[in-house]
């Protein structure tokens, strides 16, 4: 236990003492609520409309996507330079040599980080719900109500920024390069997994699988697929999705020579 | 104490570490001899568990690295001055190492007073020209006032005045009782530094033994002698079944100590002018024991001199 506190001590003076982590959270902060903010406004501004086809009420889900569609992968990005920049500059090796637990340097490196970030986007997702629909008004926010199911988008952000940060780490840790995981890490939720839906049958019955789709179905949005449990199954879909790789991420860095 | 008990590694095919036994005493400062690419850093990862060992053991006190508790209050070292995040300070990478073996703050500030960094201790360690990477990576080892002390080329590429602080540190932290081992490609660097050595080549362990005895094992020893009566002191020497030969006006003596010729010559009446016990550098010591064993021979450089020169 000792060791586990220590190399928390350890991380969190790595953490704050270079700028990238205070620059990734003020462009987290940024994205989460411009978005939001953009999102309230354009709502506001659709009421003028006489056509009610081209009005748009914005919904929780679709309010906190600042923060879930992009905050989050920066909070990835972040996660994974932790691990790939030790990787870039040699300090991995000083790492190891002060703390030769390295399944514990990837715990602590990734729960410290997945922690802080998901207290961030937990408030972020609740203070974006907020501004949109201040910034929409009382008509074209009449959706935006916190209320029984609606609060697992907030708190599921959390969650998902726990998850993904814990993911980011183990693939970091990998490929131990920044361009290739951040590609990844980027590409994947962004583009490959949608690339499915344009595959037919095939990739119908692929999509209730992928990891990135499910954990957006429990944050809310369902993205027209026929998945074959519940937005809790989903959640623990991805999460096992995420301890497989960082697992097999913990077992490879163990195993390889620093 | 590092006990390193048939240790052996391979990457591929190549074997950079092979079969290698040596034990590490405290209170000396032992050097880690051998050419570039002879395994040396392999070694010294493979001692501090960065490595994992094809074969073999490593103890540090009679136990793995990997098994230590705060692992940098046992062992300190110095492989490589730059593991360092370029953009943090150097205060702050003293600061996460003391966090993490659970040593106090004020322990960094003692490290960087006494390799004399407190002045740039905020300044980025990427700035850091390469004698003060070293302080650094120096007080980094010695953060946590270990016992045992390892340091990979620590004076490649300093300049004289940092060469000599090195050395005089290195030997200060011996006398206090630690156990110290330091490699060098550098014969003339190990003789000034150290006490005893460990000589390696092509990831095999070639010597085992005291300066001294390395010096005198792998080089014979070779005395100069001038004097009036050249002829009589050349017979009386041949005599006695030592290899002789004539440079520019003296007598070189192939194996014979300098107190054997004079009391020769004295026995002989024979006057000298000159008396001097040449040691074979060692360069030449170094290069007829490691003869095979240099991985990357280079073949051009002798004929381009003759042809030069």
């Amino acid at each position: 236990m000792s060791v586990a506190i220590d190399t928390l001590r350890a991380e969190r003076i790595k953490l704050t003492s270079v700028q990238s982590p205070f620059w990734c959270t003020v462009v987290i902060v940024a994205l989460g609520l411009g978005l939001a903010a953009i999102l309230g406004a354009a709502a506001k501004a659709s009421m003028s409309s006489d056509d009610e086809t081209v009005r748009f009420y914005p919904t929780v889900d679709v309010a906190v996507s600042g923060v879930t569609g992009f905050g989050v992968l920066v909070l990835m990005i972040l996660a994974a330079l932790s691990v790939t920049s030790e990787y870039r500059f040699g300090v991995i090796r000083s790492t190891f040599q002060a703390l030769p637990n390295r399944t514990v340097v990837l715990a602590v490196k990734a729960l410290l980080i997945g922690v802080l970030g998901a207290v961030l986007t937990g408030v972020l997702a609740l203070a974006a719900v907020y501004l949109t629909k201040a910034l929409a008004g009382s008509e074209a926010g009449r959706d935006l109500v916190l209320e029984g199911a609606k609060w697992r988008t907030i708190y599921g952000t959390a969650l998902f920024a726990l998850l993904a940060s814990i993911l980011a780490v183990g693939v970091g840790a990998l490929l131990r390069q920044s361009a290739g995981t951040i590609a990844i890490l980027l590409l994947w939720p962004m583009l490959i997994e949608s690339l499915f839906g344009l595959f037919g049958s095939f990739g119908r019955n692929v999509q209730p699988f992928l990891p990135f789709a499910n954990i957006n179905y429990f944050l809310g949005t369902d993205q027209g697929i026929d998945f074959h449990w519940g937005p809790w199954g989903a959640l623990l879909y991805f999460a096992v999705f995420v301890l497989v790789v960082f697992g097999a991420a913990v077992a490879v860095v163990n195993r390889r020579d620093a | 104490m590092i006990e390193v008990t048939g240790l052996t590694k391979t990457f591929g095919s190549t074997t950079a570490v092979d079969d290698v036994t040596f034990t590490v005493r405290p209170g000396i400062v032992t050097g880690f001899l051998g050419p570039n690419g002879a395994g040396k850093t392999t070694t010294m990862r493979l001692i501090l568990g960065l490595d994992r060992p094809t074969a073999g053991t490593a103890l540090i006190g009679g136990r793995p690295y990997r098994e230590l508790q705060r692992p940098l209050r046992t062992v300190g070292a110095l492989l490589d001055a730059k593991w360092v995040h370029p953009n943090r300070s150097a205060r702050a990478h003293l600061r996460w190492m003391a966090a993490s073996n659970g040593l106090p703050a004020s322990r960094v500030e003692e490290v960087l007073r006494q390799v004399g960094l407190t002045e740039v201790a905020n300044k980025r360690a990427g700035g850091f020209s390469l004698g003060m990477s070293q302080r650094l990576g120096l007080a980094g080892a010695l953060l946590g006032d270990p016992q045992v002390l390892l340091f990979d080329e620590p004076v490649n590429g300093l300049d004289p005045e940092g060469i000599v602080w090195i050395r005089r540190f290195m030997q200060a932290l011996a006398a206090e009782g630690r156990t110290v081992l330091v490699s060098s490609h550098l014969l003339s660097e190990m003789a000034q530094t150290a006490d005893h050595l460990l000589v390696i080549g092509r990831g095999r362990l070639i010597a085992d033994t005291s300066v001294d005895a390395f010096v005198a094992q792998a080089s014979e020893a070779v005395v100069r002698v001038r004097s009036p009566q050249l002829d009589v002191l050349r017979a009386a020497l041949v005599e006695r079944g030592h290899a002789v030969h004539d440079d520019d006006g003296a007598l070189v003596v192939t194996g014979a100590t300098a107190a054997e010729v004079g009391e020769l010559a004295a026995a002989r009446s024979v006057v000298l002018h000159e008396l001097a016990g040449q040691q074979a550098s060692l360069e030449e010591a170094f290069m007829k024991m490691t003869g095979g064993d240099v991985q990357f021979h280079g073949t051009g450089a002798d004929s381009v001199m003759k042809g030069g020169l």
